[in-house]
């Protein structure tokens, strides 16, 4: 979706407040929101990514939030289109009488050990590369309305691909459940003057990894 | 280490541009106790998960890493070839480092790492990524303007080097190989390491030697 989420090249989004150091988790709720979402999508039970109700905020809202502030709103969206909880009893905070509990929380060893257990998107399926490295490539100019990992900013511009990374479950469609569509991934390299014009610098370049359904040849 | 100095202004700058509604605390904990009544979490289980990243996994990691290819020129060579390998003999793999590939900056390439779309970064080698790397400005400057950035961050890059911006776009995560600073020879892979900043191995900072 070309939602305000996608925001590489913008400008006037203000001076980076940079902290050399800071805590991990700036207040208490905020560990807990992160654990929260880690612990119940190691249960295997949500049926939606992370990112799909994120890209959904309406930009005003997504601007102003901060960063664990959208992952709430991800993780009460994914419980609900997974149908875990209900917006009764999310607005009442305590089951609705009578509903009997999942029983699938994790011990914390398990959940532990599922943080550091390396989650398999790579996939060892037969499907022949369509591009070589070396190879001229042009992205596609395409405008999804749900979730993808092709950024605007290099839609319809030339690169090089740089490297190709092996087969990996297709983002855009294993965010919402709706098949693995495993593919070949590329590091794609663009030059800073094709994404920018002739004031960039000349050997300066922007290296993105993009799926083959993104690619054509150029 | 240098990695966890205290620079409370700077953290507080940082809070008073949030503007978090005080019912988000109230909204979490009222989403916990649900969730713990639903058997979908173990608030036990929620404690440990915050204590891996709190306490266990960080910029050390990385800090490590750096300081072991800068001595051992087999291992740099390993670890530029495969990364995630390289990473996994020092014990390093898991969540979001599934597959890690590994950049090296020299006095021609200077690499930055960004993920313009969302927050990806390698978190079993610098831990959660900080506040400013998730906000738009960094976001959304890093891949048009990396030299201004570098600038804003306190970096001045020579014209002629090559500047290489890494968009974590899917499935791979980037860490920065940092030049090894001049006038270090004498110095041990612990005293190495202690020198390696998480920015530096964004590619934000170069590393330098404390004076």
């Amino acid at each position: 979706m070309n939602g305000i989420h996608d925001m590489g090249g913008m400008q006037d989004m203000g001076a980076i407040e940079f902290a050399r150091s800071e805590p991990v988790f700036h207040e208490r709720w905020e560990g807990r929101i992160y654990a929260m979402s880690y612990a119940v999508q190691a249960t295997g039970k949500l049926r939606l990514g992370l990112r799909p109700p994120i890209e959904g905020i309406p930009p005003g809202e997504y601007l102003r939030m901060s960063y664990y502030e959208r992952w709430l709103t991800s993780l009460t969206e994914r419980l609900l289109a997974s149908g875990l909880v209900t917006r009764a009893e999310i607005a009442a905070g305590v089951p609705q009488a009578g509903s009997a509990p999942h029983e699938i929380a994790l011990s914390p060893a398990a959940a532990v050990a599922a943080l550091f257990k390396i989650p398999a998107t790579r996939r060892e399926v037969p499907a022949v590369a369509r591009f070589r490295s070396g190879q001229h490539v042009r992205a596609r100019n395409m405008h999804p309305v749900t979730h993808t990992r092709l950024p605007r900013y290099v839609r319809g511009r030339a690169g090089t691909i740089e490297r190709d990374h092996g087969i990996f479950v297709f983002a855009d469609t294993s965010a919402y459940s709706q098949g693995e569509k495993p593919q070949h991934l590329y590091s794609v390299r663009f030059s800073a003057h094709e994404l920018w014009g002739d004031e960039a610098a000349t050997q300066d370049s922007v290296y993105l990894d993009l799926y083959e359904d993104y690619l054509e040849p150029a | 280490m240098n990695t966890s100095q205290p620079h409370e202004q700077d953290h507080d700058h940082e809070h008073n541009h949030q503007e978090v509604p005080a019912d988000v605390a109230l909204r979490v904990k009222a989403l916990e106790s649900l969730l713990v009544a639903k058997g979908l979490v173990d608030s036990t289980a929620l404690d440990a998960l915050v204590d891996v990243y709190e306490n266990q996994v960080g910029p050390r990691n990385g800090a490590r890493v750096v300081a072991r290819a800068w001595v051992d020129p087999d291992y740099k060579k390993r670890l530029l070839a495969d990364g995630t390998v390289a990473l996994s003999e020092l014990g390093y793999s898991g969540s979001q480092g599934a597959d890690i590939r590994v950049v090296e900056n020299t006095a021609k390439v200077h690499n930055l790492v960004v993920c313009t779309l969302c927050s990806c970064y390698p978190w079993p080698v610098l831990g959660l990524p900080p506040v400013w790397y998730k906000s738009a400005p960094f976001r959304s400057r890093a891949v048009i303007d990396p030299r201004g950035v570098l600038r804003e961050m306190g970096t001045e890059l020579p014209a002629e080097v090559e500047v290489r911006v890494w968009d974590s776009t899917a499935e791979q995560r980037y860490l920065v190989l940092p030049e090894r600073p001049a006038n270090t020879a004498h110095l041990s892979e612990d005293a190495l390491a202690a020198l390696v900043t998480r920015d530096a191995m964004i590619g934000v900072a170069k590393v330098v030697v404390s004076p």
